[in-house]
């Protein structure tokens, strides 16, 4: 299905974890928000004078920081995605409600909230990570995967 | 305010180079990861470790040193305190459906698009749309 590649280790993960939490770090340093990927997406499409360019330059830089980082480092980005089409844009969107119903994604509730010691991010964070454990149980491990192969 | 959206560049650059070299866009990876019951890959748990405490600290570091201060005479974001009401259970829940599904949280989806992902480009806007959903019907930010 989807195949990880081999020469990726744990440096990296921790190594790209320390960049995540920097990238955060600065990112509300400067801003003085709390700088959520979500939530600093969704207010781009509606923008607002004085509080939009900031969230653009954010993800101006994200894309060039991934894209070097596809470039040059083997952190090999390799998957091949068997997921149907139709599958991916329903995912698209649950995240995009989910995310916004509940004031967070990975990086808002996650990095963000749990580094913070905010309960409700951590209340957030466990039913989103069950959530998605049990998706993935459900379609690996049950009949349901034949809905999306 | 070319200094601030300077340093606001460089942190994205960071963000978006930790995503690719940490793996979290590779929802292969991403889905081992959340496969508890398969061959698990606990390799997101450094990440999620790593940029937690380096958030966490550096925050702490940054407002015990600037009682508070921002950068650009901002102030520093606090945590929020938000009550645990249905709505964020419930968008939890979704959010989480969809993650397991796709193997994207918002980030990844986002990096993947300089990759040239086809699940990108399908995956980004019908994130926006649901977005944009939960704007108009139920008043989200």
């Amino acid at each position: 299905m989807l195949s990880p590649s081999s020469d990726y280790t744990w440096l990296h993960a921790l190594v790209g974890g320390v960049l995540i939490g920097l990238g955060s770090l600065l990112a509300a340093a400067a801003s003085g928000k709390i700088p959520g990927i979500s939530g600093m997406f969704s207010r781009i499409l509606r923008p607002r004078a004085g509080d939009t360019t900031w969230r653009l330059v954010f993800f101006v830089g994200l894309l060039a920081g991934a894209a070097l980082a596809f470039a040059f480092v083997d952190a090999s980005n390799d998957y091949i995605s068997n997921l149907p089409p139709l599958a991916t844009i329903f995912a698209g969107a649950l995240v995009g409600f989910g995310t916004r119903l509940g004031g967070g994604c990975t990086s808002g509730h996650g990095v963000c909230g749990l580094g913070l010691g905010s309960k409700s991010s951590f209340v957030a964070t466990l039913t989103f990570m069950a959530a998605a454990t049990l998706v993935v149980f459900l379609l690996r491990h049950t009949a349901l995967g034949g809905l999306v192969s | 305010m070319i200094a601030r959206f300077a340093v606001i560049l460089v942190a994205g650059a960071l963000f978006g180079a930790g995503l690719a070299i940490s793996g979290m866009t590779n929802p292969a990876r991403v889905l081992g990861f959340l496969d508890l019951t398969g061959a698990w890959d606990p390799s997101l748990v450094f990440v999620m470790a790593g940029a937690v405490v380096t958030f966490g600290c550096g925050m702490l570091i940054l407002r015990t040193r600037r009682r508070g201060a921002g950068w650009f005479g901002s102030r520093l974001p606090t945590r929020d305190r938000d009550p645990v009401d249905r709505r964020l259970l419930v968008g939890a829940l979704i959010f989480g459906a969809g993650w397991g599904l796709a193997g994207f949280c918002p980030g990844p989806a986002i990096a993947n698009l300089v990759d040239f992902r086809t699940d990108a480009f399908l995956f980004v806007p019908a994130m926006a749309a649901g977005m944009l959903l939960a704007r108009l019907g139920f008043h989200c930010e």
